[in-house]
């Protein structure tokens, strides 16, 4: 029988189900122009499923220091602080992609409540994948999220660039999510239980009497290829700059951060709890994917002239820096592994903020029949809109890096994390790479800033699209300016993930 | 006669999985895709069914997951194709060439 308290961990996810229920039948009695209370709804909804968070976590402390998190619904739910941390993680940038979208969806002509329902179950889903503690739960989360996004990628119904990203998308996600799930039936066959805590048990004890196992090794792959196509690392991510090209911009900040946070918060509790007793095997692994992620990334990305495109080649050249800090963490040193996890999640946290930001400048250029999503959009964007000009300027220098910046407290505990696991060459190279992705990001800067544009109008800036840049832009600043507190929080989470492995990692 | 074990239900099923992904891989009909898609999911549950015979229920519990799973991605995956072929006339996934693919 379940108890309260299971209901209680599900509470966020229960908010936003009913939430995203209201909507649907909500928009049956609104006329045409009324659309946008569908959007005040969505945002309400966000509002209480943080609500919902912030109660499970006042609860947990006040039960004391110790308690980290709490098992659910017969174990399969775990709602520890890495939980929480990307609950509040995948509900800011919600908050953020619903006020981006609707301005968007009334200048397309394509303002339905079905939008931010989908939107809001797809955040149920990532829930799922950030708390599920049973393979079971992970990968049904894993398709709720996919599901919805596919339908949101081809939202522009009669845009072809729509269709074909949604198809796209379809096609590459859904065959990654079989191959995804064949290796994990394959580790319910080996171990004989979908339980994340069990499957880690009985794998050390196979790797111990058998180590490289074929079917082990099979199952690893299968289950890591899945993972790397939902992060879309090289040489899995083709659908990326296809599916984010076409998507309705805001869709695609929306997928850019919120989706991608997802897949790693379901690849951190896969690869560092269930699967860590075959670090060994995988390390090798995740080291040449972030180079080739790297490499494959940031070369594609200096040649784009469609932003939407450039950006989405960025964000795969994000997924390899991340990956790096995997590799500290796989090189079994303390005070690596832990810097490498430490910097993967504030990574996590900072890009959620500054490619959010970019995109939600790319989206407040689509006004009448200008779609703004080529490099030429941009131009001359100084003298349209100054201070959306100022701000998309701070988040292309926090994507590349730049010191005063949020971005650089991520690539900095990246690159600590490997100089400490004494990866001196990757480190170089990441470097290296961090140097190829300041020109292209200049390259936007430059045309924003130095080139005249031939629409001289001002732009039209909505409310709703200013409080999204404000908050964005704020973020992106305060983190980089004071990083202690962000940082204390990031420990917050994960000192205290009740996973095993990692603990003993951290402490 | 040999008896049927775990292990022939789970060779049929690694042949179904690479007949999907080669179906996936080669067939330019997008609805063919789709289809070996449906082949992929279907080893996964002939996996999970077959290892349940040793484990207990959990298994089936997940392949009739996986069922209703496949079932919303074919629906949605059929949606949008007929979207898409409203635009374009044509399911050949070669034609699929508005983006840079």
């Amino acid at each position: 029988m379940f108890t309260s308290l299971d209901y209680l961990l599900a509470l966020p996810m229960v908010l936003l189900t009913l939430f995203a229920l209201g909507i649907l039948l909500i928009d049956l009695m609104l006329p045409a122009d009324w659309k946008w209370v569908n959007a005040v709804t969505a945002f309400v909804g966000v509002c209480f499923s943080a609500l919902g968070v912030w109660r499970i976590q006042s609860i947990y402390a006040h039960a004391g220091s110790n308690v980290t998190g709490q098992f659910g619904m017969a174990n399969s739910l775990l709602v520890d602080r890495f939980a929480l941390y990307f609950f509040y993680l995948f509900l800011a940038a919600t908050a953020i992609s619903i006020l981006m979208s609707v301005r968007y969806l009334e200048v397309e002509h394509e303002h339905h409540g079905e939008y931010y329902s989908l939107m809001l179950l797809s955040v149920v889903g990532m829930m799922c994948m950030a708390s599920g503690f049973d393979i079971i739960l992970i990968f049904i989360g894993l398709e709720l999220m996919a599901i919805s996004t596919y339908v949101l990628v081809g939202f522009l119904r009669r845009d072809r660039r729509s269709n074909e990203a949604a198809l796209k998308y379809l096609l590459l996600g859904a065959f990654s999510s079989g191959i995804f799930a064949y290796g994990l039936s394959l580790f319910y066959g080996l171990t004989g239980s979908t339980n994340l805590a069990v499957i880690q048990r009985q794998i050390a004890a196979i790797i111990k009497l058998r180590p490289h196992d074929p079917i082990v090794v099979i199952a690893l792959l299968t289950v890591c290829v899945g993972l790397f196509f939902k992060i879309a690392a090289i040489p899995f991510h083709q659908w990326a700059p296809d599916a984010y090209e076409g998507a309705p911009t805001c869709v695609t900040g929306f997928m850019s951060v919120a989706v991608k946070a997802a897949a790693w918060a379901m690849l951190l509790r896969i690869l560092l709890y269930g699967l860590f007793p075959l670090h060994e095997i995988y390390t090798p692994l995740i080291l040449f994917v972030s180079i080739a992620t790297m490499t494959g990334a940031n070369l594609a990305a200096l040649t784009q002239n469609n932003t939407k495109r450039l950006l989405a080649y960025s964000s795969i050249a994000h997924v390899g820096y991340m990956l790096l800090g995997l590799v500290a963490v796989g090189s079994g040193q303390e005070a690596a592994a832990t810097d490498g996890l430490r910097g993967i999640l504030i990574y996590l946290l900072v890009y959620t903020f500054m490619n959010l930001g970019a995109f939600a400048v790319l989206t407040s250029l689509r006004h009448r029949d200008v779609i703004g999503d080529e490099l030429d959009d941009l131009a001359g964007l100084y003298h349209r809109a100054p201070a959306e000009a100022v701000l998309m300027l701070f988040f292309l220098l926090s994507l590349a890096g730049i010191p005063p910046m949020a971005g650089f407290i991520g690539k900095y505990f990246i690159f600590l994390s490997l100089i400490e696991s004494s990866h001196y060459v990757l480190a170089g190279l990441a470097v290296l790479y961090a140097l190829f992705g300041l020109y292209y990001y200049m390259k936007i800067a430059n045309a924003m800033f130095m080139r005249e544009g031939s629409d001289q109008s001002r732009l039209p800036v909505s409310l709703a699209m200013k409080v999204a840049l404000g908050v964005t832009g704020l973020a992106t600043v305060v983190i980089g300016v004071f990083p202690e507190h962000f940082i204390q929080m990031v420990n917050w989470s994960l000192g205290l993930v009740q996973t095993v492995p990692i603990a003993s990692l951290i402490r | 006669m040999v008896p049927i074990t775990t292990t022939h239900y789970l060779v049929v099923a690694a042949a179904l999985f690479v007949l999907g992904v080669i179906g996936v891989l080669t067939r330019r009909n997008v609805v063919i895709v789709l289809m070996s898609i449906e082949l992929i999911l279907n080893a996964v549950n002939l996996n999970l069914v077959a290892f349940s015979r040793m484990w207990g229920l959990h298994g089936q519990v997940f392949a009739i997951f996986v069922v209703v799973d496949a079932a919303a991605e074919a629906a949605v995956g059929l949606g949008i194709l007929i979207a898409f072929f409203r635009n374009k006339e044509t399911i050949n996934v070669d034609e699929i060439d508005l983006l840079k693919w």
